[in-house]
Order: structure tokens, then C-alpha cells, then sequence
């Protein structure tokens, strides 16, 4: 069983890409508030500020694979799930589903591709609406895309329901009147009401407790294998995505600093970043260890480090990398990682 | 041998709410000494937040401590007049809260709110109260720290303000430090700053620290001592290695166990079924009885705290004495 929850199809025959962004970029720009606009009017010296949120990034996510990407808060990992999810568009580069271009798809194509992918949140409270029963969050949008008959929406609803662990006899209620697990549950029976392929979830466990985390870790597995799932797993927890990724994904100020298959993230990290943030990991097993931090704040992606954008935390950091951008590059089978310290050897 | 620097006893801190007594705390007791680090883990709404507010003394209406003693150096705040618990609040025990703000005030520079905090409670000039505060910036590791007096607290970083809200508390130097998940909404590079600085501090000043979350991990190599809550009560307390290597209580095993890191990859986690109960129409009996795998008719019985290892309490009358391995 841990094989078809944890192998990586072997190199050779790697599935076909679900999703590939090829230099994708978001930026945002952060419109001036009123007392802003006229402080400016005044002549203040503010200027619209940009936010390269996601800075020309590469990532290929392959049919059945579970992806965990992991990184510090404001490093753009929502809004990499969002582009991926069909929600908020590239400013820049292209994303493709299934080998086409989202751009070149007609209308139905779009519908049926955003379908396909589901997003699922942290805070299942604030994605559900206060005011429908949860047979109606549920049906809604099957129903509309004629995925169940009229008649039938009753035992549709239910069989959602009773996959994401809800007693159905419970579909009545309102969500205020459900725990946060069973809020995130009915989350999952709504995203799955609509036959995804593809599941993006953004920090989905993190504001539950760790009983119920592991029911829901355990539900998020058991659905892959019985629904042949594909996922992104957003997530500022490590242990979390060490257990249920197949490759991790690390991002450090909109870009990916590191990927390689989760094993191997963890046995054998090559980017500064990757090693101090795995060396901060608390577990467990450690007892009154030394705690030291990553030296520095996380910088402000309003102006972002020129160069390697780690470099004022870096210890190895040199000149090369106040100045030039290292580019991602295998180091091993499946590995690839962007620091110049891998040319010098 | 001198009372220890705090000790809670059998406390009860009730709400007398319009639908009922909500028993957030009921018979929580713990001991902190000098220079060590007592961690209170449990899951949200077993009460840890209620216990540290009820030893800083900042329990509000409906709610009041209902029975019980907390202990500081033997001296009990639970009866302390208010006036009396403001001369030692802020400064001989000081609380970090989970959301920074709580200690900050958005519209004043850092400066004026570390210098009145100083002088509120040392008679001292105010260049004297400016040195002393620029001191505990630079000790909890702010980079410029007499710039960074003049800022306000919305030109930091999260990480930077709770690091501002640990010098605060420090001021005084306290003997009793309760930070209530000051980590918990931070990075885990930013929070391994944190805990280093929560590290040096216990053993500098030999200042008394509990240590409030819900992360086992962090508890594990923070702490020297664990009490375990749920539902109101601790449930099992001890020292870090023996509760954590040896859990007694089959919530604290549960808890263990579901830690990803716990479990082979890619394997089904071990989970706790169930859900917490609501505190406000609790079981009778050991509240973890429906969820609990070694539940027997006795257990409908309220069971006592009990020592089963030497310094290893825990509150159920079945539990894992065999070694196991969580
Ligand atoms: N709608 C928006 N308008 C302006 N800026 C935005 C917007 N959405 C995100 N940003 C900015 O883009 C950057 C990346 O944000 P994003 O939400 O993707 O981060 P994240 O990695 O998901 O962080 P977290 O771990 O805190 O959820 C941040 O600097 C954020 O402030
Ligand atoms: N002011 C209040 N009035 C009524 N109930 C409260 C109040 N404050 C806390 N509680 C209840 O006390 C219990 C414990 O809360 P808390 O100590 O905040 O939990 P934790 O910090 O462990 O998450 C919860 O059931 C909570 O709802
Ligand atoms: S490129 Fe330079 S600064 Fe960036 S991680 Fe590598 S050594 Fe450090
Ligand atoms: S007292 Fe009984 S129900 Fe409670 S934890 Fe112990 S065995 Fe389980
Ligand atoms: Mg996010
Ligand atoms: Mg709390």
C-alpha cells in the first residue's frame, strides 16, 4: 500500500504533465490608499510599489503526483496555487494544462479545466457560505453542471459527503454548526462534488489541531489512492509535507530555490535555504536541542535582494550572488537546486 | 528548601456564562523553578490560554478563579488584591502573548511604550529607562536598536514585533515569564530566533518560563518539564523525556502518535477518533472516555491525578505502564 501513496513513477516513465508553467510572474501593484493618494497630491514622494510575487518560475506537476511546496510566509506560495488553480491569471509567461496553453482554450475547455482543478483552503469558515445548508454547498455545483439528475442530487450529495468522512444525516445544518475538521471536511466534499482531477490545497490543515490534522491528512491519502488524485499540498509545515509528498518544492521570495523528491529533499538538501530551514524544523525526537534561527528577516518583496535573492541570510554568500540570479540546475537525478556554489565544484 | 518560583495548585478558573459554567480550567496544577521551562501543550480550548491568564491575574467577568492557589514564592496571587497583583504584573511576572499587539500600542513609538514600562515600575531617570529599553532590544537581537526605538510597531515584521513584545517583557528582568504561543503564527526560521532568545533568557536570568502551544516538537526540545491539558484539566505531567518516551495517559500516546514525523511516510497516520468535547456538557467521568481505546466501565468515574512513575502524574485509572513504544 505505501508504494502507491509514496513511489515516484520511475524516470523514464514519468506520467504526462497536468499542469506546467513555464516563467510565470505575478506581480502586484500596490495601489495607493486614499490618505496616500493624497499625501501624494501634496507632494509627498510615494510612488506606486510593485510586488513580484512570483518571479519567473518553472514547475511541472505530473498525473498522480503529490507536490508539497513549502516556504516562508509572503513568499508567493498562495499565489502560485491560485495561478495553478485557474483562479488569478500570469502577468507574465504561460501556463499549460494538459500540454495546451490556457490561453488557447475556448470557453467550455476553460470551464471544464477549472472543473477539473479544485482549490481547498486553511480557514474552511471564511470559503463557506454562512447561509447554505451544507447539502446546498455540497449540490450546487454539480447540480448546475448537470453532474447528477434532479432526482438524484440527494444520493450524490450524500456519497460526497459519507467520501469526506460526514455522516450525511448531518446535511441539513448550517456550517456554524460544525467543528473546524468537519468545516474542512465539508471543503472536501464540495471540491470533490465537482470530479476533480486535481486538488491545490493552500496550508489546508494548518488551523487544525493535531488529532484532527491527522484525520484529515489521513482522508486527503485515502482519497488520492481511491480517486487517483493529483495534489499540491501548500504548507509551512515540513513534517506534514515530508510525509505525504512525493517531491517538494521550496520557494524563497517568488522564486524556487530547490525540487527534488521528498526523500531526498530531506536526506540530502543542497540549497543554503533548504538546510536552514530544515535544521529549524522542532521535532520530536530532539530534546532541550540548541535553537539558533535563520539569521535576518525575510526581506520584503517590495524590493527584493538583487542577484541570489537569499544572500543577506546566506553564511556561504559571495560576490557572484549579490549580482547574478543562479539559475535552477539538476544535481542530482530528479534534483534540481539554484545557488552558484553548485558551478564551483 | 525554598518555595519554588511558581506553583499552581488544583486551579479552577470558571465563566459564569448565560448558557452554563464553562469550566475552561478545572484542576490544573504544575511547578516551575528557577531558570527552567514548563511547557502546557494541549489542543485549542483545553485551557491553556485561561491558566495564563488566571496567573497574571487578567481573568475578566464572567469569568473568576473558583478554587484552587497560584503560588509565587509561596505566596498565593489567587487571592491577591488587584492592587497589589498591578505592582508585580509587568514587572516580577510578565506575559508574551500569541498576537503581539496585545502588548503593543499601535500609535506610540516603541521608545515611549518600553520607557513607560520602565518607569511604571523602577524609580529611575528617563535616559536611565531609554538605556535599559534599548538594552533589551539589543537582547533579543534587533539590529539597530536606538533607530528602532523611534519606530511604531506597524514598521515591523511579525517576527520583529513579537521580538519587540519579548523585550518588553523582559524589562523587569521578571522571575515568572508565560508566553502563550508566541510562535505560533511565525516562520520557522523566525521562531527558531525566538526560542533562542527564549533559551538564553531562563538561563541568564534564571527566569521561570511557561511555555504555552500546541507543538509537541517545539515543547520537546524547549522544555525540561510538560503538563498536558484537555478539557480543562491536565491530563499527564512530568519530565520532557518521560512523558514524551514513556506517555502514560492515552490522550498524551494519541497526541504522540499523530505526529507526521511519528509515522513511516506516506503511511496512514495514527489518529485520535473523535473530536473534543464541548467544555459546556462535558461527560461524566474522564472526558477523553469516548475517544479513548482503553475505556472501561470505571472510567465513568471522574479518575484521580495519580503518581505512576516517580515525578510522572496522570489523571486515569488505566494507564499505559507497559513501555511503548509511541
Ligand atoms: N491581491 C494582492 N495585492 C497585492 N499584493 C498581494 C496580493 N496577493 C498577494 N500579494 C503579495 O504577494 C506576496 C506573496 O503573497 P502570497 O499570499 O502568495 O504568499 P504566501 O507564500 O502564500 O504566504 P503565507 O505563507 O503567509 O500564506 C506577498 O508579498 C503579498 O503581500
Ligand atoms: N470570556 C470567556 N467566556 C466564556 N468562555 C470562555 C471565555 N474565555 C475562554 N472561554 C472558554 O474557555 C475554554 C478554554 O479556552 P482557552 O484557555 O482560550 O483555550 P486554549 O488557549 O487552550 O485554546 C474554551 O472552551 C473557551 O471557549
Ligand atoms: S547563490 Fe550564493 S547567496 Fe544564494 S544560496 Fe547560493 S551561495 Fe547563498
Ligand atoms: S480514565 Fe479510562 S477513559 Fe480516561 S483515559 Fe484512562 S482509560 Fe481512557
Ligand atoms: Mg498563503
Ligand atoms: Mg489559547
Amino acid at each position: 500500500m505505501s508504494e502507491t501513496l509514496t513511489a515516484l513513477p520511475a524516470t523514464e516513465t514519468l506520467a504526462d504533465p497536468i499542469i506546467e508553467l513555464r516563467g510565470v510572474s505575478k506581480r502586484f501593484s500596490k495601489t495607493l490608499d486614499f490618505a496616500g493618494r493624497i499625501a501624494k497630491r501634496l507632494g509627498a514622494n510615494l510612488r506606486e510599489e510593485v510586488v513580484h510575487a512570483v518571479d519567473g518560475l518553472d514547475l511541472t506537476i505530473r498525473k498522480g503526483e503529490v507536490v508539497g511546496l513549502v516556504g516562508e510566509s509572503g513568499c508567493g506560495k498562495s499565489t502560485l496555487g491560485r495561478m495553478v488553480a485557474g483562479i488569478m491569471p500570469a502577468s507574465e509567461g504561460s501556463i499549460l494544462w494538459r500540454g495546451r496553453d490556457m490561453k488557447s482554450l475556448n470557453a467550455a475547455e476553460t470551464r471544464e479545466a477549472k472543473l477539473r482543478t479544485q482549490m481547498i483552503f486553511q480557514d474552511p469558515y471564511a470559503s463557506l457560505n454562512p447561509r447554505l445548508k451544507v447539502q446546498e454547498i455540497v449540490g450546487e455545483a454539480p447540480q448546475f453542471h448537470g453532474m447528477a439528475k434532479r432526482g438524484e442530487i440527494g444520493s450524490y450529495v450524500d456519497e460526497q459527503l459519507r467520501r469526506a468522512g460526514l455522516d450525511p444525516a448531518l446535511k441539513a445544518r448550517y456550517p456554524h454548526q460544525f467543528s473546524g475538521g468537519q468545516r474542512q471536511r465539508i471543503g472536501i466534499a464540495r471540491a470533490l462534488a465537482v470530479q476533480p482531477e486535481f486538488l491545490v490545497c493552500d496550508e489546508a490543515v494548518a488551523a487544525l489541531d493535531v488529532s484532527i490534522q491527522a484525520q484529515i491528512l489521513n482522508l486527503f491519502m485515502k482519497l488520492r489512492r481511491e480517486l487517483d488524485l493529483t495534489y499540491l499540498f501548500i504548507s509551512h509545515d515540513l513534517g506534514v509535507v515530508e510525509h505525504l509528498s512525493d517531491r517538494v518544492v521550496i520557494m524563497y521570495l517568488g522564486r524556487v530555490v530547490e525540487e527534488a523528491p521528498a526523500e531526498e529533499v530531506f536526506r540530502r538538501p543542497n540549497h543554503p535555504y533548504t538546510k536552514a530551514l530544515l535544521a529549524e524544523v522542532p521535532r520530536i525526537e530532539a530534546r532541550k536541542r540548541a535553537f539558533a534561527g535563520v539569521k535576518g528577516e525575510i526581506p520584503s518583496p517590495l524590493d527584493p535582494p538583487s542577484g541570489c535573492h537569499f544572500h543577506p541570510r546566506c553564511p556561504f554568500a559571495f560576490d557572484r550572488c549579490r549580482v547574478e540570479r543562479p539559475a535552477l540546475r539538476p544535481v542530482g537525478p530528479a534534483h534540481r537546486s539554484a545557488c552558484h556554489l553548485n558551478d564551483a565544484a | 528548601m525554598s518555595a519554588p518560583t511558581l506553583e499552581v495548585r488544583n486551579l479552577r478558573t470558571h465563566f459564569f456564562t448565560r448558557g452554563g459554567v464553562v469550566k475552561a480550567v478545572d484542576d490544573v496544577s504544575f511547578t516551575v523553578e528557577a531558570g527552567k521551562v514548563m511547557g502546557l501543550v494541549g489542543e485549542s480550548g483545553s485551557g491553556k490560554t485561561v491558566t495564563g491568564f488566571s496567573i497574571l491575574g487578567l481573568v475578566d467577568a464572567p469569568g473568576r478563579i473558583a478554587g484552587g492557589q497560584i503560588l509565587f514564592k509561596g505566596r498565593d496571587l489567587a487571592t491577591l488584591p488587584e492592587a497589589e497583583m498591578r505592582g508585580l504584573r509587568g514587572n516580577r511576572i510578565a506575559m508574551i502573548f500569541q498576537d503581539p499587539m496585545m502588548t503593543l500600542n499601535p500609535v506610540l513609538r516603541i521608545d515611549t511604550q518600553m520607557i513607560e514600562t520602565v518607569l511604571a515600575h523602577a524609580k529611575v531617570s528617563r535616559e536611565e529607562a531609554r538605556q535599559r529599553s534599548r538594552d533589551a532590544l539589543g537582547q533579543v537581537g534587533i539590529p539597530s536598536p536606538d533607530e528602532r526605538l523611534k519606530a511604531y510597531p506597524h514598521q515591523f515584521s511579525g517576527g520583529m514585533r513579537q521580538r519587540v513584545a519579548i523585550a518588553i517583557a523582559l524589562l523587569h528582568k521578571p522571575d515568572v515569564i508565560v508566553a502563550d504561543e508566541p510562535t505560533t503564527a511565525l516562520d520557522v526560521t523566525i521562531q527558531g530566533q525566538i526560542l533562542a532568545e527564549a533559551q538564553k533568557l531562563c538561563a541568564q536570568f534564571g527566569t521561570a518560563l511557561v511555555w504555552i502551544t500546541h507543538d509537541l516538537s517545539v515543547v520537546a526540545g524547549l522544555a525540561d518539564d510538560i503538563a498536558v491539558m484537555y478539557a480543562g484539566k491536565v491530563v499527564e505531567s512530568g519530565p520532557v523525556t518521560q512523558v514524551l518516551d514513556a506517555p502514560l495517559h492515552p490522550y498524551t500516546l494519541g497526541l504522540i502518535g499523530s505526529v507526521p514525523s511519528r509515522n513511516r511516510r506516506g503511511e496512514p497516520l495514527r489518529q485520535i477518533p473523535g473530536m473534543t468535547p464541548s467544555l459546556l456538557n462535558l461527560p461524566a467521568g474522564c472526558a477523553f472516555r469516548s475517544r479513548c481505546p482503553r475505556a472501561e466501565p470505571g472510567c465513568a468515574e471522574p479518575p484521580p491525578m495519580a503518581e505512576y512513575r516517580p515525578g510522572q502524574h496522570a489523571r486515569c485509572i488505566h494507564p499505559h505502564q507497559e513501555a511503548v513504544a509511541a
